[in-house]
């Protein structure tokens, strides 16, 4: 049961984080729980379909179909993320001067909602089509059934919790300074998640590693280590990276944060991050 | 900005093109996966080069092959099979589990 639970808790735990960060990022915005909902939702729906049709999938493309999946989707929540970083940047000072001149909440019109709401369902999709498929195989092994949906449902509420965790925290930071905060983060997520794809597609032996191992910091911060999990799922953090993820990371930060710079110039002002 | 992307998009399909012959030489290793266990546990493929590791998994269940040293991790679906490709290797040890059944799925790749 404890075996389980520490399984879903890891799968769901960077879906619960990228909720959260999601959820700070959309702060202000009226209708935006409809949305990350509708997110969430998609993403399982989508699990579910992609874990049906895992051997298909994983057959696709002489064999890469997995990989280029999932670096397919990990490089659509880039886009997103640059997309709303980008949009914020021409944006988010009059929001955030707006939200403290009448002290709470306020409805921002269109914000670009859909962008976040597909990385919210991305990243559910991604991680809840191995938990489905783990729980999958545990039930068709044998496991008994209530052991394992108490140990699923542990290791869920124990992810949600943390998710919930960083949002309250993210409250806490004041409203002059919050979204250039969360534009960082999101820059850094999509910073990570684009070095993540690098991996698949090197795995699918579509582009170079450039260097097996960069460095090796894992007697330091082992990536496996609680930390080390927070640390990779929010801004990247490789103990022992190949080259060519150092180099998609590298070259997103400076495309996202360049053209944020650009767009926020343009509005006459310096960029919000 | 149009040329760029198309230049770009050109390099990228020479790179996939000239990633594919070399592919198709190199020499293949199985490792079977059954009652949640590797066979081989330890497996030795040669160092300095790419080798093509085939996963057959004889069990009903799903596994999810993983190793942080190989940094490679790949579903793999109940009676199905899966290649991954690895290296090249510096020689030494890599270790590689099961993540689905870690307590019994474990094994190593040895690269000489």
């Amino acid at each position: 049961m404890l075996g389980s639970a520490l399984i879903v808790f890891r799968e769901v735990l960077e879906a619960a984080l990228i909720v959260a960060i999601v959820m700070g990022a959309t702060r202000g915005v009226a209708g935006r729980g409809r949305w990350v909902a509708g997110g969430i939702a998609g993403g399982v729906l989508g699990a579910v379909i992609v874990a049906v049709f895992a051997g298909s999938i994983s057959d696709a493309v002489e064999g890469r179909g997995q990989e280029l999946l999932n670096a397919s989707i990990l490089l659509a929540a880039v886009a997103m993320l640059a997309w709303h970083n980008i949009w914020m940047s021409a944006h988010g000072r009059a929001l955030a001067t707006q939200m403290k001149k009448v002290g709470h909440d306020v409805s921002a019109g269109a914000r670009p909602l859909s962008a976040l709401a597909l990385v919210t369902l991305f990243a559910v999709l991604r991680e809840g089509s191995e938990t489905v498929l783990f729980l999958y195989s545990l039930a068709a092994s044998g496991s008994q059934g209530p052991a394992l949906a108490t140990g699923a449902l542990l290791g869920l509420a124990a992810g949600a919790a943390l998710g919930v965790f960083l949002y309250r925290g993210l409250l806490a930071i004041p409203i002059g300074h919050f979204f250039t905060f969360t534009g960082w983060l999101v820059l850094l997520l999509a910073a990570g998640l684009a070095a993540n794809a690098a991996g698949y597609l090197n795995q699918a032996g579509l582009v170079p590693a450039l260097s097996q191992q960069l460095w090796d910091s894992s007697g330091l911060l082992n990536q496996q280590s609680l930390p080390g999990t927070l640390l990779h799922i929010l801004v990247g953090y490789n103990d022992r990276p190949m080259g060519i993820q150092l180099l998609f990371y590298v070259i997103t930060l400076i495309v996202i944060w360049g053209l944020m710079y650009l767009v926020g110039r343009s509005h006459g002002r310096p960029a919000t991050a | 900005m149009k040329a760029r992307s198309i230049s770009l998009g050109l390099l990228a399909l020479l790179a996939v093109g000239a990633a594919l012959p070399a592919q198709a030489a190199d020499a293949a290793y199985t490792l079977v996966i059954s009652g949640h266990r590797f066979e081989p546990r330890e497996l030795t493929v040669p160092a300095g080069q790419r080798v093509k590791l085939i996963i057959d998994n004889r069990d009903a269940s799903a596994e999810e092959f993983e190793s942080h040293d190989l940094r490679r991790e790949k579903i793999i679906p109940g009676n199905t099979k899966a290649t991954v490709w690895v290296g090249p290797l510096p020689a030494g040890e890599y270790r590689f589990f099961g993540e689905f059944h870690g307590d019994t799925a474990q094994g190593k790749l040895i690269a000489k």
